[in-house]
């Protein structure tokens, strides 16, 4: 297999974007991506499109191809990724594999959701039919929160966590994604908003869930020999990817304090990157709803399970800390457009790992120059994670 | 929605018709007043819900039993903020519980006062026919 690096990322306003439709918006991340790698669209042989509301959420049923014509983009191999939420990390993998495996030499990860073009109530129906239709939703209305909702019961009851440390997740992505001008949420927050913000689905409030978020990403993969013909200074090292699957069905999880998927796809991917999780300079974790960073710093091995909320107190996973965490905003402040964050995540990774986030008192300090991404889809019935090098 | 130019798309209702024939004793058991699982004749795996093949053996010669009903509470949420087609509905509770079957089952949970529902608590499965005259099941008091 050959080394894949990332060797340009692009990514749009993150937001309430009526302003533009879906293949627009793709457009406003391709465009920097290309320009960043010094490429131009024929140079890509294949594209992998991460996308969750096609035909629901917004009115295009094939959001790949009105993209890549829009992008300029016809004629290259062309898929659409599903994986819920981790959509655009399934894209990203794709694109991955493409390179890797020496079927294209240039390939491009694009992630682009739609979200706000209809109402919420319609908006968290078709989210919370994404569990078990059938089995779930049919009959007992489970929303997305709510499915976070009985994890946050089950680690409270087990291992105390209380609503203040939920809170604490937000507060902290809220005053990261302050400093970050392409966040949906840019509001810094205390932790009495988060406590007196309405309940959604208990114990998780308002502020305790991710904003439903239009936004796109598009990062450009290359082998190692068009790394060195084209002359890409910072290239970012693709060095570790991992992937698992969960049941459909909540009900037959092995428990409710973890997610088993982000322990098995963390592993594989420690082990390809052949890294410890202690040598990881920033991460960005799946925090759709605050608890999931706390199951997050547990699964993947930033602490030990049912330390998740120590490791938040002490300050740890802020800038300083032992592990910067979602510094970006995370998917609570910087936004959620589903099918893209995956790419957004690595649009992020790939901007600190070159240190040049635009806003310097949100770039972790650089040891090792490793950073992961963890990218669940649904409940847990997904997770993608990924581990660059520079 | 959008406060920005727009078009509006073009309407269509949308209504499945999902084929439930070879769970139909599930279906028709809740009517009268029963929860029944699946159980596999060849590795003795039970299915909640019910499954008319086995994911472990692939075989697919099951047998129907009826489930016992008595669960202890292993998660619960209370959800306010409800989607478009729950929207006539009060704001409700879901919860996972385990049976001694060794299932889990999760379904609404009614007859507590929100604060009476704690991790670890008893409560009784029963079957029964919505309000809206969907065939369902539900946790609730113990008599
Ligand atoms: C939480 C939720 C129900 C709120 O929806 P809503 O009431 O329609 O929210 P709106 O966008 O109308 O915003 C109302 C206000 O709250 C703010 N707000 C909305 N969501 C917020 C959030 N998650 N955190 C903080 N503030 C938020 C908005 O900025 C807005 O403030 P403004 O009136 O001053 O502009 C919805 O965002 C949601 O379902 N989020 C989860 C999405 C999801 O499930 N994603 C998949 C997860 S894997
Ligand atoms: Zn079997």
């Amino acid at each position: 297999m050959r080394k894949v690096a990332i060797i340009g990322v692009g990514s749009s306003k993150i937001g309430v974007r009526n302003d533009v439709n879906v293949a627009e918006l793709a457009f406003e991340a391709f465009k920097p991506s290309v320009d960043d790698a010094k490429i131009a669209p024929k140079d890509i042989e294949f594209v992998a499109v991460g996308s969750t509301g096609a035909g629901a959420w917004y009115e295009e049923l094939l959001p790949a191809v009105v993209s890549a014509e829009y992008c300029g983009l016809t004629g290259a191999g062309l898929v659409r990724c599903e994986a819920a939420c981790a959509s655009g990390s399934a894209a990203f993998s794709t694109a991955y594999w493409a390179v890797a495996s020496g079927q294209a030499d240039i390939a491009a990860a694009l992630g682009v959701e739609k979200m706000r073009e209809i109402d919420t109530p319609t908006m968290m129906e078709w989210i919370g039919r994404a569990g078990y239709y059938l089995w779930e939703f049919h009959n007992f209305g489970l929303t997305f929160p709510a499915y976070y909702a009985l994890y946050a019961t089950a680690h409270m009851a087990k291992y105390g966590t209380t609503e203040e440390d939920l809170a604490l997740v937000a507060v902290k992505n809220h005053k990261y994604a302050s400093m970050n001008p392409i966040a949906h949420l840019q509001n810094r927050i205390t932790v009495d908003d988060v406590l007196s913000s309405m309940v959604i689905a208990s114990p998780l409030k308002l502020f305790d869930c991710c904003p439903t978020s239009d936004g796109a990403a598009s990062i450009i993969l290359a082998s190692e020999e068009k790394v060195k013909e084209l002359n890409i200074d910072a290239p970012v090292w693709v060095a570790g990817v991992g992937y698992a699957s969960g049941t459909a069905n909540m009900s037959k999880r092995l428990d409710y304090v973890g997610l088993e998927a982000s322990v098995l796809a963390s592993q594989k991917a420690y082990k390809m990157a052949n890294v410890t999780p202690d040598l990881l300079d920033v991460a960005v974790v799946h925090d759709c709803f605050t608890i999931a960073e706390i199951l997050a710093y547990e699964d993947i091995g930033l602490c030990k399970k049912g330390e998740g909320a120590k490791l938040l107190r002490e300050g740890q996973t802020e800038i300083g800390g032992k592990i910067p965490v979602n510094i970006d905003g995370g998917l609570k402040a910087k936004g959620h457009p589903i099918g893209a964050t995956g790419c957004s995540m690595i649009y992020e990774l790939a901007k600190q790992l070159r240190e040049e986030t635009v806003e310097k008192s949100r770039q972790a300090p650089m040891k090792n120059y490793i950073a992961l991404a963890h990218n669940v889809g649904g409940t847990g019935h997904y997770c993608y994670v990924t581990i660059l090098r520079r | 929605m959008a406060a920005m130019p727009s078009i509006k798309s073009r309407e269509m209702k949308i209504v499945q018709d999902i084929p439930i024939s070879k769970t139909l004793q599930f279906w028709e058991g809740l009517k009268q007043g029963k929860v029944l699982a699946t159980k596999c004749k060849k590795c003795e795996t039970v299915y909640f819900p019910p499954a008319a093949d086995c994911p472990k053996c692939l075989a697919s010669d099951m047998e129907w039993i009826e489930l016992s009903n008595e669960a202890t509470i292993e998660t619960f949420t209370h959800v306010v903020i409800r989607p478009t087609t729950f929207q006539q509905n009060k704001p409700y509770t879901v919860a996972i519980g385990r049976l001694k079957e060794g299932v889990r089952v999760l379904a609404w949970l009614t007859g507590f006062k929100l604060s009476e529902v704690k991790v670890g608590m008893k409560v009784k499965l029963v079957a029964k026919v919505s309000s809206e005259g969907n065939p369902t099941y539900e946790f609730t008091r113990p008599e």
